[in-house]
Order: structure tokens, then C-alpha cells, then sequence
């Protein structure tokens, strides 16, 4: 075989290779832009997180600006410490709400930021001190039944 | 004997419980055309492999130019190994190179010669063995003689001082025969260097060896110049020489008797 | 009983000649590894066998992962949409083709066609003693035809598998959005937002890697090894299938099992 036409086709082969990676991972996947800015970290405490996930969206206004960075246990005050890392174009205010929401009806949970209007801005390392947390459902359902059974009182 | 260029001394080979030589002792003097010769299975192959390095003696050893093979690192084998070229039984050319790229292979694995060198270095040898016109089929395209031919110009490619020829005549017909002894012969001359030959041909070989050993029952029944072996009365030569169908080599392989096999 | 002791003698044989072949096998792997320099210096002999391996299978990858992309969006469909969620399709073909079909499919495919043939070549090259004479001619057989061969198939997996998944979600796509008629915007967008690059598709190009390195290192031994005769290199062309395929299916468990918990 000409060695002319086996490194043409070689070349052509692994171009072909490395031309449906890059499609898989612009168009399948979601390595987009946003992933490859740069970010700064803040954290929030939340009692209880739901099934929010490492790598959950973090919205603003239903906008991804973030992802969930990793979530740990703080065993000295017991609840979940959340670390978020935000697009360093977007900045939010210190006095932000952080929210777990549920995306659809059982859908996967995000956080979703909420302005608030302190002048100051977060920074690398700051913690968003107003939280609210996930919607569990049982605590939903038990809230429920008791309102009936004191309604029906 | 100090002008011998391999010796083998009480050479042992076998595999695990099995000894296929039991002390064998050749000689083979530089220059000369020896042929090692037996029935099939004597083990006359095994002996090749043994001074190429590819198997380790059970006992005894195997010296080339003074060098002990087994003894030898991987390194120290493959140096030896430049200075051999070998035939194997059919050729055994790269399917996947043309003849030119065949004979060329041992110059670009061990040489930095320029390309127009080996271009004409492989056409000599090509011409050396008469298929200078050849130079570009692949092997598929090449009959049984030729291919032998190509693989018999590889073989000399590094000018080598040992060239062993693998059963070079089975299977041909009378020209490639006659054409082949002829080149083994020429070619041995004009290098300068040793042949050794492993066959069962007899009247080919006796026609142009120096020197001739026969393998049986792994010892070296017999050994001589062509002349002396024609001579011999040795009843196991005389049956190889002669071509005679039953002696010391039976017809008959082990069979209980015919009174118990035919139910008499 | 003396047949149940014939019996247990075949299993014990079996089992104690398969570890041998596994020993084996594993010592031609390092020695793959240790003369592997002339595959890089002499980058020519690999391009050769990427040559063989890759470019000569690319018609059978890319029509394969066509039909089965194209299944999974026709069986996607008809469960998903039972259950309303027929615009998920994207989701389903493509992480079904990133995380598991593509690599393991690719490699079975590549087993049944470049395994073979390097077991056919190599068993024949073994037969006609071209290994012999390439010994003879003081060449390491290793270093100039094993170790590239070996190379070339861990680099062409990834490679075919990265266009089985490709072609593969192409295909879903011709299924669900022109001819069944779901909504173009959904399937791609609900396909970004589900499909995790560094967890799906890198995890997807790690499993193809370590299935390339075990089919080829099969493929090579059993042609490698092989008794040299007509027979035996058939038989060894049909071990290095079978072997290929059950190895790379264990491994795909192995991997997954990894990829998920940690």
C-alpha cells in the first residue's frame, strides 16, 4: 500500500475521530462555554438539601450561572454545607436568597438565586446567609393531612 | 580444530523426558559446504535452530566463532545472528512486502545506507540469484522456486559468513533443483562463506557438498566426503544412499503380528 | 464414577491450562510494553495497522451505529411515549449510545473484524515461519509486528467508538425528529442538559480504551500462539471472538460498577 495514501487515509480516519468527540461533547453533551469560564465559590447552609446533586444547575432568574460544586455534612452544627461555583460574569448581591427548586414535578432539584439589595456584592469565599430549603415531600404531605384533621376539629 | 567456524560438542536436545540427540559432535570448517543429512524427524532442523540461538541445549554446546551461543544475552544472540543467513523451508518471504522490500528488510533493519545504495545492493543480489526482474511482484505472485530464490537473496543481503539452507530442495522441480545446488554452491564460493545444509536429497547434495554427516536415532551414525560415503558399508548409509526400501530403517512400523491383528 | 472423575479431570485441565494462557498472555503484554519504542520512533508500522484496523472498519461502524441509533429511537419512542415523556427520547439514545452501547458495541464489532484478521495474519505469519526468519534476521518480531498492531487498536477504539456514538444519536435523530415528528428544540436541548461531559462521555472514552487494549492483547496471543497449521489458526481466530466478546462484557460490568459508585 502507497504510504502516500495510507497517511492520507490514516489522517482522515482520526480527523473523522476527533470531529464526532468534539459533536458529542458540543451538541450531545454540555460542555458549552460556560463550563470553561472562570468561576469564584461561595457556600450556603441548608437543613435539608433534598436530592440536589453535585454538578446541579445553579439559577438566576431560570439562567444557569453555576453549578453545585459539592455538597458536605458539618458535623458540629448539622446541616449541609453547599459549595457553588458562579460564573464570575454574574454577581449577586450579599444579601441573595438560595433556594432549592424542583424542576417540573419530579424533576431533578437546582438551587435558584434570588437578588437581594445590599450593595455589596459576594466574593470568593463569601456565605450566602439567607437559605431555604428543598420541599420534602413527606413533610409536604404529613403539613397537609395535619390542617385537615384540624380543620375537620 | 581452530579453522572450523561451528562446533558442536556432545550436543544434548530433547523435550522434557524425550532426548531427540544424544551427544552429537559436528564440526564445520570455514569455507566448506557440509550437509547434515537423515530421515524425516531426526531432529536435522533442530540442529539449525540450535546454532541460530532459537533453542537452548539441554546439554553440551553449540560455538561459533568461538562464542558460546546458549551463553549469550539477547543482545549477544541477535550480533551473532547478523553474521547468519538462513533459508527456511519455503521461503518464509513477508507476504505483506514485495520482493524488493524482502530482500531490502535485513539492509534497513541493520544498516544506515541511503536509499540509492540499497536500491542497487538489492538488485545485485536479486541479479545474483537470477530474478533481478521480479524485483517488484509480492510473494503471492511467485512460484515455489522463485519465492525460494527471493528468500535465498535476503538471506546473503548482509554478505553474511553462515548461510543454513532449510530443506532448500523439497518440493521442487528438476530445474529450480539444479538451479538452486548451483547457487548454493557458486554463492558459498563467492562470499567466502560456510553453507550448511540440512536435506534429505542425496544426489543433489552429494554432487557439490564437502562434507557430509549423517543423523539417527540422534547420534551421528556416519560422516564423510561424498566419496568416502558412497564407499561406506555401513548398512544404514548404504540403505539412505541407495534408496532401498527396507534395512536398518524398517518398512514395517511396530505392529503386534499378523497372527493377532488378522485373527489366524 | 469413572466418568464423573473423567469429568472433573477436563474441568481441572481446562481450568489450569486457561490460567497458563492467561499467564502467557499477560508476559506478552509486557513484553508489548517494554519493545513498544519502535512503534512511536517508527510511527510508520503503527500508522499501517491504524491503517488495517481503523479506516478498513469504518464502513462497518458507521452502518451498524446508524441501524442502532435508529432502533433506539424507534423502541425509545414506543415505551417513552406510554408514559408522556416521549420528548426524553434525546436523553435516552444518546446517554444509552455515550455510556454504554457505543464502547461496548464498538468493541465487539472490532473483535469480530480487526481481531480476527490480526489472529488470521499473525497465526499464518507463525505457520509460514516469517517469525522464524524475522528471529533469524536478528528483528525482534515483538518490536516490528506485534507491538504496533497493539498500539494501533488502543488508539483506533476510542476513535470508532467516539463515531459510534455519533453516527449512533444521528440516527435517533432521523428516527424521532423527521419521520415519528418530536420536537426538534427538545430532543437536543433535553439531550445538553442531561448528558454530563466529563461523566458520560469521558467515562464512555475510558471503557473503549480499556476494551481496546484487552481485544487487541487477545487478539495478538491467540495469533501469537496458535498451533501453525490451517486448523489451528481457524481455532484461533474463533477463541479470540469468543474470548474478546466475554471479556469485554465482564469488563464493561467492572467499569460501570466503578463509574457509578465512585
Amino acid at each position: 500500500m502507497d504510504k502516500i495514501k495510507l497517511d492520507a487515509w490514516v489522517g482522515i480516519f482520526v480527523a473523522i475521530g476527533v470531529i464526532s468527540l468534539l459533536g458529542l461533547a458540543m451538541k450531545v453533551g454540555n460542555l458549552t462555554s460556560n463550563d470553561i469560564r472562570e468561576t469564584y465559590m461561595v457556600t450556603a447552609n441548608f437543613e435539608n438539601i433534598g436530592g440536589l446533586k453535585p454538578r446541579a444547575p445553579v439559577k438566576g432568574a431560570g439562567v444557569v450561572v453555576g453549578r453545585v460544586n459539592s455538597i458536605v455534612f458539618d458535623t458540629k452544627a448539622y446541616h449541609a454545607i453547599v459549595s457553588i461555583d458562579i460564573d464570575k460574569r454574574y454577581v449577586f448581591p450579599k444579601d441573595t436568597f438560595a433556594n432549592i427548586y424542583t424542576a417540573g414535578l419530579l424533576g431533578e432539584q437546582y438551587i435558584g438565586l434570588e437578588a437581594g439589595g445590599e450593595e455589596k456584592n459576594l466574593e470568593q469565599g463569601d456565605r450566602i446567609t439567607q437559605t431555604q430549603d428543598a420541599v420534602v415531600l413527606e413533610k409536604l404531605i404529613s403539613q397537609f393531612l395535619y390542617s385537615k384533621a384540624s380543620e375537620e376539629e | 580444530m581452530s579453522n572450523s567456524i561451528i562446533s558442536i560438542k556432545d550436543l544434548s536436545f530433547g523435550y522434557g523426558d524425550r532426548l531427540l540427540h544424544k551427544g552429537i559432535d559436528m564440526e564445520f570448517p570455514r569455507g566448506k559446504v557440509s550437509a547434515i543429512m537423515g530421515g524425516s524427524g531426526s531432529g536435522k532442523t533442530t540442529i539449525l535452530r540450535l546454532i541460530g540461538g532459537q533453542l537452548k541445549p539441554t546439554s553440551g554446546q553449540v560455538e561459533v566463532e568461538g562464542t558460546i551461543v546458549h551463553k549469550q544475552n539477547r543482545d549477544g544472540i541477535y550480533r551473532l545472528r547478523r553474521k547468519m543467513g538462513m533459508l527456511f523451508q519455503h521461503g518464509a518471504l513477508f507476504s505483506d512486502l514485495s520482493v524488493f522490500e524482502n530482500v531490502a528488510f535485513p539492509m534497513r533493519e541493520h544498516t544506515n545506507l541511503p536509499e540509492n545504495i540499497i536500491k542497487d545492493l538489492v538488485l545485485l543480489k536479486l541479479n545474483a540469484v537470477g530474478l533481478r526482474g521480479a524485483a517488484y511482484l509480492m510473494p503471492p505472485e511467485l512460484s515455489g522456486g522463485m519465492a525460494r530464490r527471493v528468500a535465498l537473496a535476503r538471506a546473503i543481503a548482509l554478505d553474511p559468513d553462515i548461510i543454513m539452507y532449510d530443506e532448500p530442495f523439497a518440493g521442487l522441480d528438476p530445474i529450480s533443483m539444479a538451479v538452486i545446488c548451483d547457487l548454493i554452491r557458486s554463492l558459498n564460493d563467492a562470499l567466502g562463506a560456510t553453507s550448511i545444509i540440512v536435506t534429505h536429497d542425496v544426489a543433489e547434495t552429494f554432487s557439490f557438498a564437502d562434507y557430509i554427516y549423517f543423523v539417527a536415532e540422534g547420534v551421528v551414525a556416519a560422516e564423510g566426503s561424498p566419496k568416502q560415503l558412497m564407499a561406506s558399508k555401513l548398512p544404514f548409509v548404504k540403505q539412505f544412499i541407495h534408496a532401498e526400501k527396507d534395512g536398518p530403517v524398517p518398512f514395517h512400523y511396530n505392529a503386534p503380528s499378523m497372527k493377532e491383528d488378522f485373527a489366524l | 464414577m469413572k466418568t464423573l472423575l473423567k469429568f472433573f479431570e477436563k474441568i481441572g485441565c481446562s481450568f489450569s491450562s486457561r490460567t497458563l494462557r492467561l499467564g502467557a498472555a499477560t508476559r506478552l503484554f509486557f513484553l508489548i510494553l517494554i519493545y513498544s519504542a519502535d512503534s512511536f520512533k517508527r510511527i510508520h508500522l503503527t500508522i499501517r495497522e491504524i491503517y488495517f484496523t481503523g479506516v478498513m472498519s469504518l464502513v462497518i461502524i458507521i452502518v451498524s451505529a446508524f441501524f442502532v441509533g435508529m432502533v433506539l429511537g424507534l423502541q425509545g419512542y414506543y415505551t417513552l411515549q406510554k408514559y408522556g415523556s416521549s420528548e426524553a427520547i434525546g436523553v435516552l439514545v444518546a446517554l444509552s449510545l455515550v455510556r454504554e452501547l457505543g464502547p461496548v458495541v464498538t468493541a465487539l464489532l472490532f473483535a469480530g473484524r480487526a481481531g480476527t484478521a490480526i489472529t488470521a495474519e499473525i497465526g499464518l505469519m507463525k505457520a509460514t515461519e516469517q517469525l522464524s526468519a524475522m528471529e533469524m534476521m536478528a528483528v525482534s518480531p515483538i518490536a516490528r509486528i506485534i507491538a504496533p498492531r497493539f498500539w494501533a487498536g488502543v488508539i483506533t477504539m476510542p476513535i470508532l467508538a467516539s463515531i459510534f456514538s455519533m453516527v449512533g444519536v444521528l440516527g435517533g435523530y432521523v428516527v424521532a425528529v423527521p419521520i415519528i415528528g418530536v420536537d426538534e428544540g427538545a430532543f437536543w436541548s433535553q439531550m445538553q442538559a442531561n448528558v454530563d461531559f466529563r461523566f458520560d462521555i469521558v467515562n464512555g472514552l475510558i471503557k473503549s480504551v480499556v476494551f481496546g487494549i484487552a481485544c487487541t492483547i487477545i487478539a495478538l496471543f491467540e495469533g501469537f500462539d496458535a498451533p501453525p497449521t490451517a486448523e489451528g489458526v481457524s481455532r484461533a481466530t474463533t477463541r479470540t471472538v469468543v474470548t474478546s466478546s466475554l471479556v469485554i462484557l465482564a469488563l464493561d460490568f467492572v467499569l460501570t460498577s466503578f463509574m457509578i459508585s465512585g
